[in-house]
């Protein structure tokens, strides 16, 4: 454990937006050679904390020291002046030009050459590039998938000579493989003195790579530890300011339920193939793989939202059930939650109760066709307890909302129409760990009502603690279905890479 | 999960084919417009022997050459995520204030000067109301577009400014040759080429297109997205406004009611061009194709004596078919 001089001190610093105080007195210290975990629910204010140290964001009050010299950080070319980089969370990536142009941004931006030096660009970009990923620099940004433009965005961190490293949920799109490869870096640059702020909701990463950890919550912070010295237990506890009961919800008690949904050889003719399985009342059934493996997809093929080749699809009473459209599914019963929530999952600039209404807004109108208001709101404000919604109140509008409270609202849309199945896909990424909880608790709840749960997730231990089954996808097909003790961590990647791998040699030279 | 062959696969082009090089010519747009000038060409000078003459190229260049110069600006500004609806106005009031201060006996060419930057300045102020007061470009833009109309009509009190007295050396960038090739066209070639090079290649223009793709990674790059967009309609009312003095120089008068409807065929010749209104993409050589085809259909219609009222029915079906092709080949990438 290194033990030098703090190079980056932040002291009681404290930030508002409006009247909303988001940091109240926070102090935080980076030393030269660690990875220092910070942690803490939406909401807690990381984003902010590290958002101020980045130049995003001007502090209300407090100091920040840089090598002991008290700074005003002014702008993200200031942070990067002072060798600061910052790897956002959201993807910030121009799609229409290079991955080269990407990666040095910052550098063509501030080169006082009046053209580019395209050849330079390049070659520098590849030397990067290589530490994690074998892209080409050439290559359009917007033609790589997300996992791809994570590495280049992490890339573009690393393309200036930094003493600061932050990364914010750098993995949240990433494979395992690419996870470790990141990882590998991370320490690498820890060993040559970097110092780095590492973002995640994963325990296990935290305690696998980082060496301190520091915990927020509700703006302030409550403690900062050597990773060795705490149990995740004690983290947790500390990240939600209670004692979680347990991480996940007891399994199902009934696993041989009717059969409420039949698949059989669907293919969607690209990334959907022959896939069969059953979904049974009373399961929640995880659908595991890799990116691209066709988890998505197979959601979509299901309910409407992309067109099938082949295959049938039949409900509880047998009845084929074979939407035209999305619209058709939702009509019988059939409901689907998209992976992305900013995009798909919920309108941001309109009031709770609107989005609530908004699947069958007939239920909430009058006959002569005009939106009850009153009948609105008590939709949502019924929802919105069953679901625990926080808001001031259902005529908040939902980009206020944290991202936990957010999904809140996309389920109670999908609630709203009373379904008989629904087809979640990644129904936690990205929010917090107690708001994780309750929609944990909340997909067995509706399973144990009877409904159909179908949970599309990348991250392991979820589909570990939640799912009675699981249907690991490889390269577009089913590769085997887990159950009762096979449902364990080894089975789900043998299976979910198992294809892949021997398949890889094949797959490659078929693209050359 | 150790293996992700399938997700790089995904992010490598295949390439070779001859055919899979004709449809990648076609997904770029400036290959795909050069094609259709290509059979438009043949198929017109088949349809017309007047065609293919030198007299009958240098009318179609001369008649997109000024305007021309506006669409390189209006390009660069959609590029960055802006539109700009008034610069049929603005080329106008670059013409009405030099014309005016010519009047008033100042020299020609500082006059000219003094119009430029007239309306470098309107583009100055209406960029401050966008990036500033924080407004879109489309509102600020319509009420620009009436402004400075208007302010047309106050200088001139509504009469064309008669400017034969102009001395022969300032008629001659509008009305010269130089060689054979009219000095306006040369001009327009310089303009375009430059403008397109720099789009490439250099560093101030390459922010352009950051900030117009994505103005988050702009501003996480250090650029100063404000600067940039507001820079970017200064250049764009500029290049506007000096169009406008080249036409006052072909056309020997100021006229209050200039350049009404030019917008239109500037922003679907950088449209048909390439340009996205979401802005990032586009390429002022595109633009150029564009616009050139514009006036080429313009042209081989009055050659085959169609009616001069289907011009901008065709023009407008030109635009959307140029658009939806555009938005088929690249749906399913």
């Amino acid at each position: 454990m290194s033990q030098a001089a703090p190079i980056l001190t932040l002291t009681d610093i404290c930030k508002s937006f409006g009247p909303i105080e988001v940091l109240h007195d926070v102090s935080f210290d980076l030393r030269p050679g660690e990875i220092h975990a910070l942690a803490g629910e939406n909401g807690a204010g990381k984003s902010t904390l590290i958002n101020i140290i980045g130049g995003v964001h001007a502090p209300s009050s407090g100091e920040i020291r840089l090598r002991g010299k008290a700074i005003t950080i002014a702008s993200p070319l200031d942070a990067q002046d002072n060798g600061i980089s910052l790897v956002h969370q959201e993807i910030a990536l121009c799609p229409d030009v290079t991955i080269a142009e990407n990666v040095l941004m910052s550098e063509i931006a501030r080169s006082r050459a009046w053209f580019v030096n395209y050849g330079k660009i390049r070659r520098r970009a590849a030397t990067i590039l290589s530490k994690l990923t074998s892209l080409s620099p050439d290559m359009r940004l917007g033609s790589l998938s997300i996992s791809n433009q994570q590495l280049v965005e992490i890339c573009r961190a690393l393309s200036q000579d930094c003493e600061i490293l932050i990364l914010d949920e750098p993995t949240a799109a990433l494979t395992q493989s690419e996870t470790e490869a990141l990882f590998r870096l991370l320490r690498e640059l820890r060993d040559q003195g970097v110092a780095i702020i590492y973002i995640s909701h994963r325990m296990s990463e935290i305690y696998k790579l980082c060496d301190r950890i520091t915990v927020l919550r509700d703006g302030r912070r409550i403690s900062t530890d050597n990773v060795a010295d705490v149990t995740p237990d004690e983290v947790v506890q500390k990240l939600i300011g209670r004692k979680l009961e347990a991480l996940y919800p007891p399994k199902s008690r009934s696993p041989d339920g009717p059969v409420l949904m039949q698949v059989s050889g669907l293919s969607d003719g690209k990334k959907v193939h022959d896939v069969s399985f059953t979904l049974r009342r009373g399961e929640v059934l995880g659908i595991a793989g890799l990116i691209g493996s066709g988890r998505s997809e197979l959601l979509h093929a299901i309910c409407g939202l992309k067109a099938r080749a082949s295959g049938r699809v039949t409900l509880a009473d047998g009845a084929d059930f074979s939407p035209q459209r999305y619209s058709d599914a939702v009509r019988k019963g059939v409901v689907c939650l998209s992976e992305d929530r900013k995009i798909d999952g919920v309108f941001l600039n309109l009031s709770i109760a609107q989005n609530t209404s908004s699947m069958r807004i007939s239920q909430v109108s009058t006959r002569y066709g005009f939106v009850n208001r009153h009948l609105e709101h008590q939709q949502a404000e019924t929802l919105g307890r069953r679901l625990n919604i926080r808001a001031a109140s259902v005529q908040q509008r939902v980009f206020e909302l944290s991202g936990g409270n957010q999904q809140k609202v996309a389920f109670a849309r999908l609630l709203s129409v009373a379904p008989r199945i629904i087809l979640l896909d990644e129904p936690t990424r990205g929010i917090d760990v107690g708001a994780k909880a309750e929609i944990h608790q909340l997909l067995r709840q509706l399973a144990e009502d009877g409904i159909g749960v179908i949970v599309v997730s990348s991250e392991l231990s979820e589909v570990l603690g939640l799912c009675d089954r699981v249907l690991v996808l490889s390269e577009n097909r089913v590769s085997g279905i887990l159950q009762g003790d096979d449902l364990t961590e080894e089975n789900l990647v043998r299976l979910a890479a198992g294809r892949a791998r021997g398949n890889s040699n094949r797959k490659e030279a078929h693209h050359d | 999960m150790t293996d992700d062959s399938a997700t790089k696969a995904k992010d490598t082009a295949p390439t070779g084919g001859l055919l899979f090089q004709l449809k990648r010519l076609l997904r770029i747009r400036e290959g795909m417009l050069l094609l259709i000038l290509a059979a438009l060409f043949v198929a017109m000078s088949f349809a017309s022997e007047y065609f293919l003459t030198w007299g009958n190229m240098r009318a179609v260049l001369l008649s997109f050459s000024t305007e021309g110069i506006v669409v390189v600006g209006m390009t660069i500004l959609i590029i960055v995520g802006g539109i700009d609806l008034s610069v049929g106005a603005t080329m106008c009031l670059a013409m009405v204030v030099a014309g005016k201060l010519f009047l008033m006996g100042m020299n020609p060419w500082l006059a000219s000067v003094m119009g430029v930057f007239a309306t470098g300045f309107a583009g100055f102020v209406m960029g401050l109301f966008v990036t500033r007061v924080g407004l879109g470009f489309f509102i600020t833009s319509l009420a620009f577009f009436g402004l400075l109309r208007g302010m047309s009509f106050i200088i001139t009190e509504g009469t064309p400014l008669s400017l034969y007295s102009m001395p022969a050396e300032f008629k001659y960038i509008g009305q010269g040759t130089f060689y054979g090739v009219p000095v306006v066209i040369i001009i327009f070639f310089v303009v375009a080429i430059l403008g397109d090079i720099l789009l490439r290649r250099a560093s101030a223009f390459r922010k352009i297109i950051y900030v117009g793709s994505n103005e988050n990674a702009a501003n996480y790059a250090g650029i100063d997205v404000r600067k940039v967009r507001l820079w970017t309609t200064v250049l764009c009312s500029s290049l506007a406004g000096f169009a406008g003095i080249m036409f006052m120089a072909r056309l020997g008068v100021a006229t209050p009611t200039f350049g009404i409807g030019a917008e239109l065929n500037i922003i679907a010749a950088a449209v048909i061009g390439g340009a996205s209104l979401n802005g990032g993409k586009g390429s002022v050589l595109g633009a150029i194709l564009g616009i050139a085809l514009l006036s080429l259909v313009t042209s081989s219609m009055i050659l085959l004596d169609i009616s001069i009222f289907w011009q901008d029915t065709i023009r407008s079906l030109i635009l959307l078919a140029a658009v939806s092709i555009d938005h088929l080949v690249n749906k399913h990438r």
